[in-house]
């Protein structure tokens, strides 16, 4: 029973309220330690030399001169990280891609690297390493990388997911398609069609916290790493296969983590500083500055899509394609298949054939951000449904409710589903009073939906009650964002204990068995399932420690309210015993009690959210002003609704940002123009309006609690959201973001031509 | 180049410290000083991470040199909770949920407390752009607003 994972529709008395959470005061303080707030004696600063060229050959490095000025203790370049990787291509790239390995593949690169005792030391020294470099030929866009003639990126690459296997390489890493039904029969029987192209421009999670490291490895092959993570026992174990090392001589301690949004599920120079460490014998901390992690670091893939739906007058979708180009930096990646999976997952569709094409150009490796793949596909889809609701002279909402997915509908990419919240959603849209709000003059108003499949994985936790009855959950799910609130609520829940009882801890690779990453949503779902069940083991022991007192059958044993129970008239007079007196009593009723769980948390429920925003469009300038805006998301359960919303808002701000300013500047020489704050524009606190929320909660039939995960769906529907409101203020369909004012301006001039 | 003495005061102490000439208040404070609380996003004055006041204003410390803060007086995130009493401001962000990652939480604390000393009742406009200079990528600014204006209110109450 402590493994069941159905959902039981229990009524909650701690999962659902809002209390404050336990790292809250570290981090108003200034107590909370992040990636570059710790120190170790003796350590070392740790820099890192980048390529300025998009694509050249390193003839040669010369690091001599550096080696000896006075301070510094190391310097590496890519001879210092021998290829062990035996074959595994995945891991290859995160050698290559964590230093050049005889080829700089884009603007940043890293290519060498020194370790010196103080920041002007390192800053000094890394001015003496000569790099001659012969500059070749390079690709930045992915149009143009796809062409026959395009300089090719990695001559390794031959395009999977094609039959026969080509003959030679090629920038088009993979090719992915799904779908189902017969989409030219489908077409025949629309009566009106909608065929668009889109383009979207690359941006960066922009998360506030560079990343940052401090290794250290001594000669004994013992080593540790602090480092700001999504995922330390997936850095542990990627970092000790690229040095070599045994992975249980690799404890690997997460920082708090200021922010991630994806990007820091990816290794970028922590092998580089194990490396310096390791030759210099000292502890090593390396921080990247801003202009690095632009330029080196996690941006998500720019894109181009064709996108064609039919439907008939009655407003039924008859077929749907979609062609998506998305480009992977100089790394194969996945990200073209996701968007193709993730492209029609909102509706129910008869005929519907998506196509990926992963491309590779010279700009960094592309990492996930948020929901990855996923907005770009929904930006020209949601466009696209939008056009053919109007050709129809349908409303949106009414028309998106016509094809929506439902509870027994194969989904585009295969899987068929169960109970989902696109319908809910959308009734939640249409019903909600922004829908019937007055505009302003200048002002319009668009929606658009979004799907996420969400995340379960393998998850490691340990739950121990101290002699005082407090319990101590340990887990090793970084918290993003308030997950430790979760958990303990969750822990509470299940023991019948106050919150205040329960202290949450992120531990280290040493203390627990392996965690996956926090990413695909799955902190709260999986850590808290697997919370559930320790803590139902921890139960297990508290009830036979009850009827061990009582000399009683454990059968007869149940736990409520955080107490034993002896059941049954015969046992009416013995009287509750507590947590807190089988706590105190354990030292001489069997020593500690603890409950562990280590799963494989599967059914991770798919989520979905509608959106809806207004606009206000300057007509002399084109700038742009949200005025207002509502997210509506199925949560499943909302364990803590403080950080669900804040998880829809914050997704929603970065959509916002994606969709009308951010983007990747390069030039003809594919260096990258904007690698800053000032230059690459977030949405500030001025740019935007409060964002309403609605929490609708569609349980998970596969959890315990209904939990589904929450953190990414709702970055996926604010481009097409403020596309639509920007086609219904301007009169101009928009379809490459940013939507920034001169593509605006440039939109309603040619319309008036 | 030789390192220069400066006496200062930081979050009510007398405080001396060296530092090269070139080195940034916000170095100083981090590295010298062991005041983590103040962080770098940036490092080019775009993203109010690493907000001090110096003599009461508002700064951002990887703008100042370390040799500036001579005879005058810092406050950073460390400073603000009178002893173990919570600043409204501090216990107002952690009511309202107004931190998520908190790598934010000390700039938008500081340029917080800087507006509301000059402005005891900011409307919502005022509070955005008073906090403008201050970049969060978690919450969608939602709930910091609500934070500040909840303690603007009860600070008004003293």
């Amino acid at each position: 029973m402590a493994n069941d994972t159905k959902f039981r529709n229990r009524k909650f008395k701690a999962v659902g309220t809002r209390p404050p959470r336990p790292d809250g005061l570290d981090k108003v303080t200034g107590r909370a330690k992040y990636g570059a707030d710790t120190f170790a004696p003796g350590q070392l600063v740790g820099l890192i030399l980048r390529s300025p060229h998009a694509h050249a050959q390193i003839k040669r490095i010369d690091t001599s001169k550096a080696e000896k000025l006075r301070g510094v203790k190391a310097v590496i370049t890519s001879r210092d990280l021998p290829d062990l990787t035996d074959g595994d291509s995945d891991l290859y790239d995160i050698l290559e891609n964590s230093m050049a390995r005889g080829r700089a593949l884009y603007d940043g690169h890293a290519v060498a690297a020194v370790a010196a005792i103080d920041a002007p030391t390192a800053r000094k020294a890394l001015k003496l390493i000569s790099v001659t470099y012969k500059i070749l030929p390079h690709v930045t866009d992915v149009d143009e990388a796809m062409k026959p003639d395009a300089p090719l990126v990695q001559p390794r690459v031959f395009t999977s997911g094609v039959s026969p296997k080509p003959k030679s390489p090629s920038n088009v890493a993979k090719v992915s398609e799904f779908g189902h039904g017969d989409v030219k029969a489908g077409f025949k029987a629309a009566d009106f069609i909608v065929e668009r192209s889109y383009k979207t421009e690359q941006t960066h999670q922009g998360y506030i916290e560079p990343h940052a490291c401090l290794a250290s490895v001594g000669p004994d092959g013992h080593g540790e790493l602090w480092v700001t993570t999504q995922g330390h026992f997936i850095f542990r174990n990627t970092c000790a296969a690229l040095l070599g090392m045994e992975v249980a001589k690799l404890k690997v301690t997460s920082s708090e983590i200021g922010g991630g949004f994806g990007g820091k599920t990816h290794i970028w120079m922590e092998p580089i500083a194990l490396a310096l460490s390791r030759k210099a014998n000292r502890p090593v901390k390396v921080e990247m500055s801003r202009d690095e992690v632009f330029r080196s670091t996690g941006p998500t893939a720019s894109t181009s899509i064709d996108i064609k739906i039919g439907a008939k007058k009655d407003g039924r979708i008859t077929a749907a394609t979609a062609v998506l180009r998305y480009q992977d930096g100089a790394f194969p990646g996945s990200w073209a298949m996701l968007g193709a999976m993730t492209s029609y997952a909102c509706y129910d569709l008869k005929n519907v054939k998506t196509t990926g094409y992963d491309v590779l150009v010279n700009r960094p490796k592309v990492a996930a951000y948020r929901a990855p793949s996923a907005p770009m596909a929904a930006f020209a889809v949601e466009s696209a449904v939008d056009e053919l609701a109007t050709e129809i002279g349908m409303d949106p909402i009414d028309f998106r409710i016509k094809n929506a997915a439902k509870e027994g509908t194969q989904s585009s990419y295969g899987p068929t589903y169960g109970p989902i919240g696109i319908g809910p959603t959308l009734a939640a849209a249409k019903k909600h009073p922004h829908m019937r709000a007055r505009l302003k003059k200048n002002q319009g108003r668009g929606m658009a939906c979004g799907f996420w499949f969400n995340f379960g994985g393998e998850t490691c936790t340990d739950l121990n009650i101290g002699n005082d009855g407090t319990v101590t959950l340990t887990v090793g799910t970084i918290d993003v964002g308030g997950a430790r609130a979760s958990l303990s609520l969750i822990a509470a829940e299940e023991l019948g204990i106050p919150y205040e009882r329960v202290k949450c801890n992120i531990t280290d690779t040493g203390s627990l068995g392996h965690n996956d990453m926090t990413d695909g949503s799955r902190g709260t779902f999986s850590s808290g399932m697997s919370t559930i069940f320790a803590a139902r083991k921890a139960i297990e022991i508290l009830r036979q420690r009850a009827a061990d007192t009582w000399a009683i059958p454990i059968k007869d044993v149940t736990w409520e309210d955080g107490q034993a129970i002896a059941k049954g008239k015969k046992h009416k007079k013995l009287k509750p015993l507590s947590l807190n007196e089988l706590a105190a009593a354990s030292p001489n009723s069997g020593g500690p009690i603890a409950g562990h769980s280590q799963i494989v948390a599967d059914g991770a429920g798919v989520s979905f959210a509608s959106h809806i925003c207004d606009i206000e469009v300057d007509p002399d300038t084109s700038a742009t002003k949200v005025v207002r805006y509502t997210v509506i998301q199925d949560a499943g359960k909302a364990v803590h609704p403080d950080y669900v919303e804040g998880q829809f808002q914050g997704a929603a701000a970065q959509g916002i940002g994606w969709a009308l300013n951010e983007e990747y500047v390069y030039d003809e020489n594919g260096r990258l123009q904007n690698p800053g704050f000032l230059d690459y524009r977030v949405p500030v606190c001025s740019d935007l309006p409060f964002i309403d929320t609605q929490i609708l909660e569609i349980p998970n039939p596969n959890h315990p609690y209904g939990i589904r995960g929450v953190g990414e769906t709702s970055i996926v529907p604010p481009l097409a959201a403020i596309g639509n409101a920007l086609s219904n203020v301007a009169g101009v369909r928009m379809t490459h973001t940013p939507m920034s004012p001169p593509r605006i301006r440039k939109a309603i001039r040619g319309k008036q031509t | 180049m030789s390192g220069t003495l400066v006496s200062t005061v930081v979050n009510g102490d007398q405080t001396e410290f060296v530092c090269q000439p070139n080195e940034t208040l916000l170095e100083v404070l981090r590295n010298r000083l062991g005041l983590t609380g103040s962080k770098e996003g940036c490092g080019t004055g775009d993203c109010g991470a690493c907000s001090v006041t110096l003599d009461g204003r508002l700064v951002c410390s990887c703008l100042v040199l370390g040799v500036e803060a001579q005879d005058r007086e810092v406050n950073t995130v460390e400073g603000l909770a009178d002893g173990d009493v919570l600043h409204p401001l501090q216990s107002n962000f952690i009511d309202h949920a107004a931190l998520q990652c908190g790598i934010c939480t000390p700039g938008f604390l500081m340029a917080s407390q800087a507006l509301l000393e000059r402005n005891p009742s900011p409307t919502d406009e005022e509070i955005r752009f008073a906090l403008a200079g201050n970049l969060c990528r978690c919450t969608g600014y939602d709930k910091i607003v609500r934070a500040v204006k909840a303690a603007a209110k009860e600070l008004r109450k003293k």
